[in-house]
């Protein structure tokens, strides 16, 4: 009983133009001079490059490694020596450079050690796996997914069907058809290994009907084996990896899930040819059959290249006719790109060089409008609406591209193929893919870039916060300090006062009132004292202001008097008002006119400096003469019955005055100081001018002398030396006796 | 009447036990940000580039969640986030409100040309996203993959040694055009059109 095959949706009939390669077996590349090996051949990571410029490799040895899980090593496809790691021209459709190594090769040709594992199904499988993945095997289909991977299944994993894709469904390329030709028994091992390492419940080549020696060759290899054969009718792209899988089995794969979701696993037939040799010989991949066809070409046919080769090295030993080509094109004529360097290595997933005549492959018509037709529609394998992720793609309206499942589009160009207006859809599609690859990307960066900034506010708020507590903390201390010397000084005015006066009993049981006006009393008491204490200073010294000190004793003396009266009188007051409320008691205190004074001066530590005291004076003097004007003006707008505004402002004409004298006295005192000052210097400056001009003659007499002792007294020029010496001597015994002179005045 | 009770008296008493449930499900379940804003600053580029005239993202998301600010403001974004934001909150689209010499297409990255730097640090204070490396008399570097190009970094430079350069095109980065369109020919990129 044969096998159903399952029919996929769409699909078209291009001409096949597969005999042209297929004139010949396989061709041995030759060697190239310079070998160039881009690290990044595979889907994902790109390697990571170990060896140095100048180093000496070996074929089969590691040049690069993986770099990550989804990537694989890279290794140098012959000997020779390692000349440049730099950006080159590699196989992508955006031109940009990418980063390759370099290898002059030495002709050897001579292999690193390699050995082959033995009996493989002795051992582990994950060490088989990694066997795989060391030999740096990716998908050779044409998506380069790493094959170990795919074949490292979770052990939960139930594996129905395994799938070797043997379809190759695209015109011009049969590198796969002739690698089965040849070696069908190659690719046979190796799927037989795949087999081993995935247990699945049964085993399938799918095929296309258009390659019966092929076939022919595979049935021959599988002959005593559990192996099927599946010859599935030639439609293009029956080699897409899901719709391959429907094909066999019927099973279709989600969108956005994989093969293993519904227990497949799809691997194409270089991939187990290479697997075959990697573990059966040791050799990693190093090499790959690659069609090279096209009318341009004289000699077409499979060539197994080594990775690396530039693309012109292949084309020159096929003899292409480089002016008779249009355009080379990397893959095959569907899902290939046009290269626009033939410097372009050929690498993993190079299956198929195209050089067309300008005849075979024409230079494309110009678009035209979409006209609606919907044969897109009909041919579409993957059962998408091409036209209207057409206009989703032309519009950028990404949002409904991806609700139309563009996702899913594999990018056959069936829909362009067929199309009667030559749109390239394919290119709208990419286009749109990319876009929303852009804005994912972007939407990643945008996350990314907010957490950073949202961090870094947080830091900056937390130094912030930390600052504010330092500097709390410090303004803290800063007051406690400033408390603790406040109260040591009000203890040491009220210890010089006690002794005077007044008994703490009032003090305490007195209310506000008289309590500042004991304080004012304090302090004026205090500035005359300490204004005594300058005019001692300044008797004792002969100053001259000593007229203006005695005046401001006598003033500071009447002040403090005056402050003592008042102290007294309302202590007075309030001892006949103790009884009466508080309020009553409130209203008492504005008359006394004094009482503004309190607030203008903490008292000032004792000072000798008979300005300073004067300063203070005049300044003292000129705030109580504003405090009390503006308690006659208070007085003035709001009479009341307990101000006598009379008294305000006879106190405050008398403050006036005060302030005035004072004032001027200081005037007067500051600038006779600054006479002295001036004087003094005049006397003192050129006594100090002298001295320095002793000191620094001497220093240089002094140097000269060590130079001439140092010298003998043959030396030439010690005769110069010793005048020098005796000329500094003389300067310094000079400014000496300048300088006594000038002392002695 | 006891049928008339009974229904007042079930409906009353539903009515505070929802209440409570709700008053309870409010502060229990209660969103410390606004939901809107939050809406809004996802779509914002992150730039933090204050070109808007509010200091960051946050800030005028929050402006156009509160209707004080016009949802055409944000220069990087473009017309592409003033789309998105008129989509997010029923509003008309309304085009972009910057000079057209203002508005940069490419991506772009601040670029520190290092052997004139004199290490001030002055644009690493001035840097919303922490993107510039570098310590006092030290040359300064920006970390290309954390930086926005929101160009905060040029002003407060004292020897002009940053640049704003467009960001350099990868494998990775780079993406397919779009066709030109009917009337002219697709190039020769994808061949599939030309064979039969």
């Amino acid at each position: 009983m044969s096998r159903r095959i399952w029919d996929i949706p769409g699909g078209i009939h291009p001409a096949e133009n597969k005999q042209q390669s297929l004139q010949s077996g396989i061709i041995a590349a030759n060697i190239p001079t310079e070998l160039i090996i881009p690290i990044q051949q595979h889907i994902g990571a790109p390697g990571k490059p170990c060896v140095e410029v100048g180093d000496n490799v070996l074929k089969g040895q590691v040049i690069a490694g993986a770099n990550g899980f989804v990537s694989v090593p890279t290794h140098a496809p012959t000997s020779g020596e390692v000349t440049a790691i730099e950006s080159r021209p590699v196989q992508h459709p955006s031109q940009i450079d990418g980063l390759c190594i370099v290898i002059k090769t030495d002709g050897d040709d001579q292999w690193v050690n390699h050995s082959a594992i033995n009996d493989y199904q002795s051992q582990e499988r994950s060490y088989i796996i990694d066997a795989i993945r060391q030999a740096g095997i990716a998908g050779m289909g044409g998506a380069g997914f790493p094959s170990a991977i795919k074949l490292g299944i979770r052990p939960d994993t139930k594996i129905e069907q395994l799938l070797l894709n043997s379809a190759e469904c695209e015109p011009y390329i049969t590198a796969d058809d002739s690698l089965i030709q040849e070696r069908a028994d190659e690719v046979i091992a190796g799927l037989k290994i795949m087999q081993w390492l995935v247990q699945p419940q049964e085993t399938l080549i799918g095929i296309e009907d258009n390659k019966p020696n092929a076939i022919a060759a595979l049935k021959q290899a599988t002959a005593d084996s559990n192996i099927e054969v599946v010859v599935v009718p030639t439609k293009y792209p029956s080699g897409g990896e899901k719709q391959l899988i429907y094909l066999l089995t019927g099973k279709e794969v989600a969108s956005g899930g994989l093969p293993s979701d519904v227990g497949v696993i799809c691997q194409n037939t270089g991939t187990a040819y290479a697997i075959n040799r990697a573990i059966h010989y040791g050799e990693p991949l190093i090499s790959r059959i690659t069609t090279v066809t096209g009318d341009a070409i004289t000699n077409k046919g499979n060539y197994e290249v080594l990775l690396g080769t530039p693309v012109s090295t292949l084309l020159s030993q096929a003899d292409a006719k480089f002016d008779k080509t249009s355009r080379l094109i990397m893959g095959g004529p569907m899902m290939g790109f046009s290269i626009h360097n033939a410097a372009v290595p050929i690498v993993k997933v190079t299956n198929c060089l195209l050089a067309p005549t300008k005849k075979e492959i024409p230079e494309p018509d110009a678009e035209q409008a979409c006209i609606r037709c919907g044969s897109c529609t009909q041919v579409c394998p993957a059962g998408l609406l091409p036209q209207q992720l057409y206009w989703f793609s032309k519009s950028n309206e990404l949002e409904k591209a991806q609700h139309f499942n563009l996702a899913d589009c594999i990018e056959c160009g069936a829909c362009s193929f067929v199309c009667p207006s030559n749109i390239p859809l394919v290119q709208y599609y990419r286009f749109s893919k990319g876009q929303i690859r852009k804005q994912e990307a972007e939407t990643k960066k945008a996350d990314q870039a907010r957490e950073r900034f949202e961090f870094r506010q947080a830091r900056l708020e937390k130094e912030d916060r930390e600052k504010e507590e330092k500097r709390k903390a410090r303004a803290e201390a800063a007051a406690k300090k400033q408390a603790a010397k406040k109260a040591a000084t009000a203890e040491n005015t009220a210890a010089s006062e006690s002794g005077s006066t007044v008994s703490a009993g009032t003090e305490s049981t007195g209310n506000t009132a008289t309590t500042k006006l004991k304080s004012t009393w304090a302090s004026a008491t205090k500035r005359w004292k300490d204004a005594e204490k300058a005019l001692k200073v300044a008797e004792k010294n002969g100053n001259d202001h000593i007229d203006a000190l005695q005046k401001k004793v006598g003033q500071l003396k009447a002040k403090a008097d005056n402050a003592k009266s008042l102290y007294d009188e309302a202590k007075l007051a309030n001892a006949e008002n103790a009884d009466s409320s508080s309020s009553t008691s409130n209203l008492t205190t504005p008359i006394t006119p004094e009482q503004p004074i309190t607030p203008q001066q903490p008292a000032t530590p004792p000072t000798n400096d008979p300005m300073q005291v004067l300063k203070q004076a005049s300044a003292d003097d000129f705030n109580t003469w504003k405090a009390a004007q503006q308690k006659v003006q208070e007085a003035e707008a709001t009479p009341s019955d307990g101000v006598d505004i009379e008294l305000l402002r006879k106190v405050e004409a008398e403050a006036k005055e005060k302030s005035v004298a004072s004032k001027t006295a200081m005037k007067e005192a500051r600038a006779k100081e600054k006479e002295a000052m001036q004087a003094k210097k005049a006397v003192e400056d050129p006594t100090k001018q002298l001295k320095l001009d002793a000191a620094i003659t001497r220093t240089k007499a002094k140097k000269a002398l060590k130079a001439l002792e140092s010298l003998g007294e043959d030396h030439a020029s010690y005769g110069a030396l010793k005048t020098a010496y005796e000329k500094a001597h003389t300067a310094a015994e000079n400014a000496e006796l300048a300088l006594k002179a000038a002392e002695e005045a | 009447m006891s049928e008339d009770l009974s229904a007042i008296f079930s409906l009353v008493s539903m009515a505070i036990l929802f209440g409570s449930l709700l008053g309870y499900a409010a502060i229990k379940f209660a969103t410390e940000d606004d939901p809107v804003a939050e809406q809004i600053d996802a779509l914002l580029p992150q730039t933090q580039c204050g070109q808007c005239g509010h200091p960051g993202c946050r800030p005028y998301a929050e402006a156009v969640a509160n209707d004080e600010d016009e949802i055409n403001k944000c220069i990087p974004g473009g017309e592409d986030t003033i789309h998105a934001m008129a989509d997010l909150l029923g509003k008309e689209f309304i085009p972009l409100d910057a000079d057209e010499s203002d508005v940069i297409d490419t991506p772009v990255v601040a670029y520190i040309r290092e052997d004139e730097c004199i290490g001030c640090t002055k644009c690493i204070q001035a840097c919303p996203m922490d993107a510039i490396l570098g310590a006092a008399k030290q040359m300064h570097t920006v970390i290309v993959d954390e930086c926005t190009g929101c160009d905060l970094c040029v002003e407060p430079c004292p020897v002009d040694c940053i640049d704003i350069i467009p960001e350099k095109q990868t494998q990775q980065t780079w993406v397919w055009t779009q066709p030109n369109g009917p009337g002219v020919s697709p190039g020769e990129m994808i061949p599939v059109r030309n064979i039969a």
